[in-house]
């Protein structure tokens, strides 16, 4: 079977025949009654919304004091710095023990 | 003298319901029509329309008047349709021996004779809509405007929100997906 052909004319025959655009009796008034509705608020929609909307500036933030942050750099001797602090912190607790006794 | 369609939405715009409503009158049949041709029973395709048109209402502050308000209400529509044939996708392959006796006819026909085969064109356009519901969303809605409608590339890169080029590369599977589905039946029906 020549499906190319087929295909030609199914297309043609579906080509022929427009749809009706017939509309049911007083479509227009059952519109215009859910526009006129007063819109309940969808709580869970709003918040999603609210997220959504600070999304964008909460990402431009982090992207604004990540690049402040490269541009100043770290302060020369930072990592001792850090490990000193660091080490303070895990041994304050031994530290401050013994020192009761 | 009738007022024109920027009058009406501006009245709209305004909290008018009945301008909205006189805009809904003058378009409804032509979304009627673009809905038919995605949606068979009469309860979904009224609910595709009235759906197209809340919508137009809730978004009217969007639309700034550089398009007809046509173009823009068959956008809403197209697009809706769009949604309503992904809401009801389906995930099975037509069989030969599903068509009806009229169908089956005609395929005869077209077999022995595909010249024969433009009488019952009521047959053959049966069948094109049989497969349409086989194929995938974006096939059915690109071969519907494409070749059924006849719209331009860049009609229907309008009217779907889609680029041009995505439009190109719907269109290509879409074909391709069109004549797999025809493959299967013209197999089923010689095995």
């Amino acid at each position: 079977m020549n499906l190319a052909e087929l295909e030609r004319r199914l297309l043609a025959a579906a080509r022929l025949h427009q749809p009706s655009d017939h509309v049911p009796y007083g479509f227009e008034q059952r519109v215009r009654a859910h526009c006129s509705a007063r819109p309940t608020l969808d709580r869970w929609a709003w918040w999603a919304g609210v997220l959504w909307r600070a999304s964008a500036p909460c990402l431009a933030i982090v992207l604004f004091l990540s690049a402040w942050a490269w541009v100043a750099g770290a302060p020369n001797g930072a990592n001792d710095s850090l490990d000193n602090d660091l080490e303070g912190a895990v041994y304050a607790v031994v530290d401050s023990t013994t020192e009761s006794w | 003298m009738e007022p024109d369609d920027a009058e009406l939405i501006a009245a709209t715009r305004r909290g008018d319901t009945a301008s909205f409503e006189a805009l809904v009158r003058k378009y409804q049949p032509r979304l009627f029509a673009t809905a038919r041709r995605y949606a068979k029973r009469d309860s979904e395709v009224e609910d595709i329309v009235q759906e197209a048109l809340i919508k137009a209402f809730h978004k009217l502050d969007s639309y700034r008047g550089e398009a007809p308000f046509e173009h823009w209400l068959m956008r809403l529509t197209v697009r809706t349709c769009y949604d309503f044939l992904r809401g009801h996708q389906r995930n099975r392959e037509v069989t030969f021996t599903e068509l009806s006796a009229a169908e089956q006819d005609w395929l005869d026909r077209f077999g022995r004779d595909p010249g024969d085969a433009a009488a019952n064109a009521e047959a053959a356009r049966q069948l094109v809509e049989r497969i349409l519901d086989e194929l995938t969303p974006a096939a059915r809605l690109v071969i519907t405007l494409l070749e059924i409608e006849e719209r331009s590339v860049k009609e229907i890169a309008a009217l779907t929100g889609w680029s041009v080029a995505l439009v190109k590369v719907r269109a290509f599977r879409a074909r391709a997906e069109m004549r797999k589905c025809l493959k299967k039946i013209a197999r089923d029906k010689y095995v």
